[in-house]
């Protein structure tokens, strides 16, 4: 560990915390504001969108009919993704003729990118074409973004809006909020961050690979393509699917230092933005900067941690003539080292993202634990855009339901009482992910054709499996690679986990969302439990730690955290 | 404020205690024990132990854990539901014993029953709404009613624990009588109000009980939170053994069973339903009958409290506050009349008199009879009282009908009389006006007194977070002036029932929830509108009906130890599923490391504890898992203490005391455990 180091660490926290507020009042305007921004610019093409797919916007839907459109609109999704690649041999803009792609890969695909999961069996320059590439996959990239932002709106709506019997009972338009995030937030964005990261020489191109002869003389074959726009939305929307397989260790994703701050404040922005626009919405902007401050804390302490421990020696290479003084650099690219990798790590699994710029399979175990626990805490350290606001809110709950009675009054979340019902459906969303982690990693360890995927034994191999059915629950999408998900189980039990992931854990939330919309709200007073202190703040730390830790430990032992005792002992895998 | 008898009764009563104990086996029905999932869980697990531990002593299988394990394992886990089961029944214990008096009370009722003319007797249990029946001194009423012809001073020490007989009469506000008290004097006809089964002292008993008691809302929400928290854990034990299958493993089914137990919230889980009991209890140790555990738990979120000036937060009698003499009369000649004027009057008006000119112009109240004075009484005609004495006429009254007697007797009415009565009444006051013959000497001035330590009541509530509002039918001059007096937040004044209703309509639209407290018909709309309603006893049958609690001792002000109970209530369950969740992070560095330790010896810096086997550690958490039940048990139905130092300062508290607290105790408790298996040899 470096002053520099830290000193990194520290500049990229402070451009998180600068940029949460701009950018969620700009949120704001957008999809709560009476007037959007660019009216002459966007407003017509705002308008043209809602009669080209007839939505009337001043129509706000229910909590039913807002979680029907987002799953008809998924649905649709994982169809015409799942289309696209069987069919890229017959469509145009495939310049290498890449066969379509097999059944099971190309379900986990859809199934992978409509959830804003973004989990590759594949390699994406030798299996996608560029079609399949920017209209299959980009579009989801955009589209699980704007929905995610949508969903986290709607609860947040059903949160803050005043209920009663003549109050509010709608959470929005979900038709309206998708078009109005792509349309104000997400295209803008890219598009402007895309020439940043042109400038930078990520690359974009449609041109086919390009056949250089090296200097050995040997024969190479460089991989082309529309890099800089699909790269740049794969971090805003948290999706993480690399353009290549190297991810954003590769030097035409991400070239130089600048980029790598870049990508990673990217991730962040979003989901810290959103934090303040729910403040605002929440008439109290106090209540906003809980939620940020709790996940500020959650990701300081995992960033300290993965930084501490991959600074460490790697145990598998001691005693070799490697001079480990900088810590473990296996599996990390030079051009980042070791504070940009760690750093980069925890942001990724932080926010459910995926994108990666060194193999966290390769981390020791301890710094291997922080990207795992971070997915395992349901992505709510920034979380996936909208995802990590309505799981850290759906936690909230929690702990309001949990400590909030020891101030001796029923608990209330800004001034609704969380009743039976909202504990049901909270419970619900916490309960998916023991379910599908727990339950298809116990499967898989246990079954040939689970364990015949793995590349490494013992404790490790486990983590790689627990690993890769988080990620895929947690809708994060980064890999401990060492696992050979290609295959027909891995694909569909993969699939299967990131739909649960996400689809089972969204209906519950806006199922929350539609019961407390109609609440009356309770003014606060004296005796109110306050939810916009540092008592909250702290408090809402521990129970997410607390549920996460209480439900994973014992898996945890089994994998990294045994893995560490031997590998201090002397025994790798 | 008489205490009952059924109060001294401490709750842990040898006689409770032992009853308690034999109920906790019959409480391991598995019919009762599915009602609370978590505590079924621990009963299966006890079960598949004992099946184990059968199995073993009559086979042992090669690699199965020890005997006296499994055994001690078993017998803890059973130990575990039977704590539980001690603490609801406990919990019950006073209740059943006071259900069992009242019920003996309802056996022995007999009824005379008017049929046309005449009447004929029948048993209690057998009246029906709207029968008639007739009932004498000395006798017992037999049922809930209204007292149709006759007044009759009723003994209701039965149900309120008052021994000072009431009146009932019929029409008004005091005409509703309850069935098992009993008729003093005369002969009361009373129409009977309740079926069956409905009455009163049915449902009292229902209540005292435990039989009638649903589950709370809030109740309800915490069980659906304890259920999934357990599936939670039952998944994480149930894929560990798979999991650890993959790593060489075999877990034994005893210790599954054992990491499951100490980790699903068994301490709220087993004292959830006897903290709710105790709380009701003890809403009921304060003379407050509550008709729901809803109610009760509602009254700790009261933001508003509704309360009657008269009886409630005044008195309710005028006392003389100053004496105001007329331009040109010497203060201590209007003292001295006034004393005259008052010295027969046995109102405490005319007593706080005499009192005030004793206290403030040591003028010694002199005897009336020693005098030979001649006592003029009040009557509604004159509106004025006094006394003749060696040819002086002393009178005191309304200023109105002094000014006209002074007039009639030719003398002259000062117009400063006008302006000082004025000015008194604004301030809240009644004036009275004093007479010496045809003089005019000034005027007492009569003041609402506001109860003594009422003002200390209203700042805890403040304190509490609860706004009080005085209901007056004075004008608003005088209701500002007693209301900054009381320290009340805000009043309502010149209010009329209807003025009530939207008055709480109104706090309700804007989220509030608001208590209340009446004890007249025209209460009884308000009583039902509000979210907490305490009718007094004392009240009409409508008003009864209309509020969800009683109380027996008909003091408004009760409702601060209502509301009191209702947050300990919620703040208990609070402080008890944090500790509980809390314990689990020591119980996982107990188990965890010991059933990992024999395959992967490495991970022994785990143990943290430094406990001495695999088998103590499990062992030593099931134990503390059992035994901390037991000793929260007193709390659990004490309930924690309330401070109304805001919610901020109250959340830290708990938060360090339960949360932290939680974390750590445990591990104390364990390797305390593990000491002591040490010792016996048990590892």
């Amino acid at each position: 560990m470096t002053a520099n180091g830290w000193l990194q660490i520290l500049f990229f926290s402070l451009a998180i915390l600068a940029i949460a507020k701009p950018l969620g009042i700009y949120m704001f305007q957008v999809f709560e504001g009476e007037r959007q921004p660019l009216p002459r610019v966007l407003g017509p093409l705002e308008r043209g969108l809602y009669k080209l797919c007839g939505v009337d916007p001043s129509k706000e839907q229910v909590w039913q009919g807002y979680a029907f459109a987002v799953l008809a609109f998924s649905a649709l999704g994982v169809l015409v993704t799942y289309g696209f690649q069987r069919l890229q041999l017959v469509l145009p803009w495939n310049p290498q003729g890449l066969p379509p792609v097999g059944e099971a890969l190309a379900f986990n695909t859809a199934a992978s990118f409509t959830t804003n999961t973004n989990w590759q069996s594949y390699g994406g320059e030798s299996t996608m074409s560029y079609l399949t590439q920017m209209a299959g996959l980009a579009w989801h990239n955009f589209m699980s973004a704007a929905a995610g932002i949508g969903i986290a709106l709607a609860l947040a709506r059903g949160l803050t809006r005043r209920g009663g019997p003549a109050g509010a009972k709608t959470l929005g338009n979900f038709w309206v909020d998708v078009i109005r995030g792509t349309l104000y937030v997400l295209l803008p964005l890219s598009i402007v961050l895309a020439v940043v990261l042109m400038s930078q020489g990520v690359i974009q191109n449609l041109a086919p690979y390009q056949q250089v002869t090296t200097l050995e003389g040997a024969k190479q074959t460089i991989a082309m393509g529309p890099v800089a726009s699909q790269e740049v939305i794969k971090q805003l929307g948290t999706n993480g699917g690399g353009f290549f397989n190297a991810n954003a260790a590769h030097p035409f994703e991400n070239p130089t230092p600048f980029t790598n701050f870049l990508s990673m404040f990217m991730i962040f922005a979003i989901p810290a933005g959103l934090t303040y626009t729910y403040g605002r919405m929440a008439k109290d902007q106090r209540q906003g900067w809980a939620l940020f401050g709790a996940m500020a804390i959650l990701f300081a302490v995992g960033v300290t941690t993965a930084y501490w421990a991959e600074s460490k020696p790697n145990p598998a290479l001691a005693g070799l003539a490697v001079d480990q003084s900088a810590g473990n650099m296996e599996g990390k690219e030079c051009r980042y080292g070791i504070t940009n990798s760690a750093l980069y790590a925890t942001v990724t699994t932080g926010a459910s993202c995926g994108a990666v710029n060194a193999m966290h399979d390769s981390f020791n175990p301890l710094g291997g634990l922080v990207p795992l626990f971070n997915i395992q805490l349901g992505e709510v350290v920034f979380g996936g855009v909208g995802a990590g606001l309505y799981g850290m809110l759906v936690y909230a709950l929690l702990a309001v339901f949990i400590a909030g009675l020891m101030v001796g009054r029923t608990p209330e979340y800004l001034g609704k009482k969380i009743e039976g019902r909202e504990m049901k459906l909270a419970m619900l969303y916490v309960l998916i992910f023991p379910l599908v982690i727990l339950g298809h990693s116990a499967w898989a360890a246990v079954a040939p054709y689970g364990v015949s995927s793995l590349n490494n034994a013992g404790p490790h191999g486990l983590s790689e499996i627990l690993y890769a059915y988080s990620s895929g629950a947690g809708n994060n999408g980064s890999a401990f690679a060492g696992l050979n998900a290609n295959v027909p189980f891995w694909n569909v039990t993969l699939g299967l986990t990131m739909l649960a992931g996400r689809f089972w854990m969204i209906l519950p939330a806006l199922a929350i969302a539609g019961s407390m919309v109609g609440k009356k709200t309770v003014v606060a007073g004296p005796g109110t439990f306050p939810t916009n202190g540092a008592t909250f703040v702290m408090l809402l730390v521990s129970v997410v730690v607390i549920v996460g830790a209480l439900t994973f430990f014992p898996a945890l032992c089994l994998g990294p955290i045994v893995e560490h005792f031997l590998a201090s002992n002397g025994k790798v895998f | 404020m008489s205490r009952h008898e059924k109060a001294s009764k401490s709750l842990f009563d040898p006689a409770i205690l032992e009853q308690a104990l034999i109920d906790s086996f019959t409480k391991l029905d598995p019919r009762l024990l599915a009602k609370n999932p978590v505590m079924f869980v621990v009963g299966v697990g006890a079960v598949l132990t004992a099946v184990v531990w059968i199995r073993d002593i009559a086979a042992s299988g090669p690699g199965a854990a020890p005997n006296w394990f499994t055994g001690s394992v078993c017998v803890w886990l059973w130990f575990t539901v039977l704590f539980a089961n001690f603490a609801e029944a406990v919990a019950e214990g006073r209740g059943k014993a006071q259900a069992q008096t009242l019920r003996r009370m309802r056996k022995e009722t007999t009824a005379r029953r008017r049929v046309g003319k005449g009447e004929e007797t029948v048993p209690a249990s057998q009246l029906k709404k709207g029968d008639v029946v007739i009932i004498d001194a000395g006798e017992l009423i037999p049922g809930d009613g209204e007292v149709i012809e006759g007044i009759a001073s009723v003994d209701e020490s039965a149900i309120t624990g008052e021994s000072a007989p009431v009146i009932r009469e019929s029409g008004g506000d005091r005409s509703s009588v309850t069935g098992g008290t009993k008729v003093l004097s005369d002969r009361i006809v009373v129409r009977i109000g309740a079926n069956p089964g409905e009455s009163f002292l049915d449902r009292m008993i229902g209540l005292v009980e435990g039989a009638a008691r649903q589950k709370t809302p809030n109740e309800i929400a915490l069980h659906i939170l304890l259920v999934g928290l357990t599936l939670i854990f039952l998944f994480a034990c149930l894929t560990l053994v798979p999991l650890a299958l993959y790593s060489g493993i075999t877990l034994s089914a005893t210790v599954v069973v054992a990491l499951l137990v100490c980790l699903i919230p068994t301490t709220i889980g087993g004292l959830l339903s006897a903290i709710g009991i105790a709380g009701m209890d003890r809403v009921m140790q304060h003379n407050v009958l509550a008709m729901s555990g809803k109610a009760v738990e509602a009254s700790g979120d009261v933001n508003t409290l509704l309360l009657d000036k008269t009886g409630t937060i005044t008195i309710g009698n005028r006392m003389a506050h100053e004496l105001v003499p007329v331009p040109g009369v010497r203060t201590e000649d209007l003292a001295d009349a006034a004393q005259l004027a008052s010295l027969a009057d046995e109102t405490p008006e005319g007593r706080s008199i005499v009192v005030l000119v004793k206290e403030k112009f040591a003028i010694r109240a002199r005897n009336i009879v020693g005098l030979g004075a001649h006592f003029i009484p009040f009557t509604a005609q004159t509106r004025m009282s006094g006394c003749d004495l060696d040819g002086r006429m002393v009178r005191k009254g309304a200023v109105d009908s002094v000014a006209q007697w002074v007039e009639s007797l030719g003398g002259n009415v000062p117009k400063e009389l006008r302006d000082i009565a004025d000015r008194i009444g604004s301030s809240g006051g009644t004036p009275l006006a004093v007479a010496d013959g045809h003089q005019v000497l000034g005027v007492i001035h009569l003041k609402d007194m506001v109860k003594e330590g009422i003002k200390e009541r209203f700042a805890r509530f403040r304190a509490m977070g609860i706004t009080t509002v005085m209901i007056t039918g004075d004008n608003p001059r005088t209701a500002a002036a007693i209301a900054s007096e009381a320290g009340v937040d805000s009043f309502l004044a010149e209010a009329t029932p209807e003025m009530k209703m939207k008055f709480i309509r109104d706090e309700q639209a804007k989220g509030k929830l608001v208590a209340m407290t009446g004890d007249g018909t025209n209460d009884a709309p308000a009583l039902a509108q509000a979210d907490v309603g305490v009718a007094m006893n004392t009240g009409t049958q409508a008003a009864k009906e209309a509020g969800n609690m009683v109380d027996l001792d008909s003091n408004p002000t009760k409702l601060l130890e209502v509301v009191e109970v209702g947050k300990q209530l919620l703040m208990t369950r609070g402080t008890l599923t944090t500790f509980s969740i809390a314990n689990d992070v020591a119980k996982y560095f107990a188990i965890l490391p010991a059933i990992f330790m024999g395959v992967f010896p490495e991970i022994a810096p785990l143990n943290v504890m430094h406990l001495a086997s695999p088998m103590s550690a499990i062992l030593a958490a099931v134990i503390f898992n059992a035994i901390i039940i037991i000793v929260l048990i007193p709390l659990a139905l004490r309930g924690v203490a309330y401070r109304p130092i805001g919610a901020a300062a109250l959340l830290r508290r708990s938060l360090l005391i339960y949360g932290l607290g939680g974390i750590v105790a445990p591990f104390i408790g364990i390797k305390i455990i593990d000491v002591a298996l040490t010792v016996v040899g048990l590892t």
